[in-house]
């Protein structure tokens, strides 16, 4: 019987930018899948990264260092990174990392859109 | 009082098991009377740890034991606590040589350490005898202030020479 996939994710484009949703818990088993989603996203070149962390109930450090990757490969591709939708819960994990400050945060998708493209 | 544990769990260093592990945690504390946040934070800590010994003790090899102890601690005017010891068969490190990474330094990894020490008010590792190591944490529902970084061991990261044990 083959595995259950570990998290949820639904990838999507919009507006030039390209979304991928994310659902579950993103511990070390987890992050690669994430991983591999959001190199999918990449390599349709989009100016705009958002990645929407609403459904995700659990975030550990291979999942934040999933997202410092993709910060990375913005950077590299020019194109921008926003992240949205984290609950009270994955935001203090960022914030004890340190790491609520180096990403740009908006509360949901919408809201993710509208950010400047510039970075 | 008993030295034993209430509460222990043997685990092989099989990620799988990691989720079950982390939701046992946050359940036993939540019934222990931590907050919500405090509950995902100690299962935080013992995920991270775990994480670790799977990939870094371990080498990622699935078939490694673990043990992990849970011991509920009475009220001493910080509220209530937890006592977790981690426990594994693994390659040792000099726990000297183990460091958290500056987070002025933004790349992928090494944060687990950090974790752990931020959230739980106790880190210590320490060789177990001629064979694994053992991480100690503590937290109270009121965590009073953290004691100097000498006396909280600087729990680090299990990084030794060649990064055995690093990063997470």
């Amino acid at each position: 019987m083959a595995a259950r996939e570990p998290i949820s994710v639904r990838l999507e484009q919009r507006e030039g930018a390209a979304i991928v949703s994310v659902g579950g818990e993103i511990g070390y088993q987890e992050a690669p899948a994430l991983r591999n989603w959001i190199r999918q996203a990449y390599d349709k070149k989009p100016e705009k990264l958002v990645i929407d962390l609403a459904g995700v109930s659990y975030m550990a450090t291979p999942g934040l260092a999933t997202l410092v990757e993709a910060l990375q490969i913005a950077k590299k591709t020019r194109a921008r990174l926003v992240l949205c939708g984290l609950n009270d819960r994955v935001r203090a994990v960022f914030e004890i990392a340190r790491l609520d400050t180096v990403f740009v945060l908006a509360p949901n998708i919408e809201q993710a859109l509208e950010t400047k493209n510039e970075s | 009082m008993s030295d034993k544990p209430d509460l222990r769990v043997e685990l092989v260093s099989n990620p799988q098991y990691l989720s079950g592990v982390r939701e046992m945690v946050s359940q036993v504390s939540r019934r222990l009377g931590f907050s919500d946040l405090q509950c995902s934070q100690l299962a935080l800590a013992v995920d991270e740890a775990l994480a670790n010994v799977m990939k870094h003790g371990y080498d990622r090899q699935p078939d490694g034991r673990i043990w992990l102890d849970l011991t509920p601690l009475p009220d001493n005017g910080h509220g209530v606590g937890v006592k977790i010891v981690i426990e594994d068969e693994a390659k040792q490190i000099d726990p000297l040589l183990i460091k958290g990474r500056d987070l002025e330094d933004i790349r992928p990894g090494g944060l687990g350490v950090h974790i752990i020490r931020e959230v739980m008010d106790y880190a210590v590792y320490e060789k177990r005898g001629d064979k694994g190591m053992r991480l100690t944490m503590m937290k109270r529902q009121a965590s009073p202030p953290k004691p100097g970084s000498q006396a909280c061991a600087d729990p680090g990261e299990r990084r030794g020479a060649g990064d055995a044990h690093g990063g997470s």
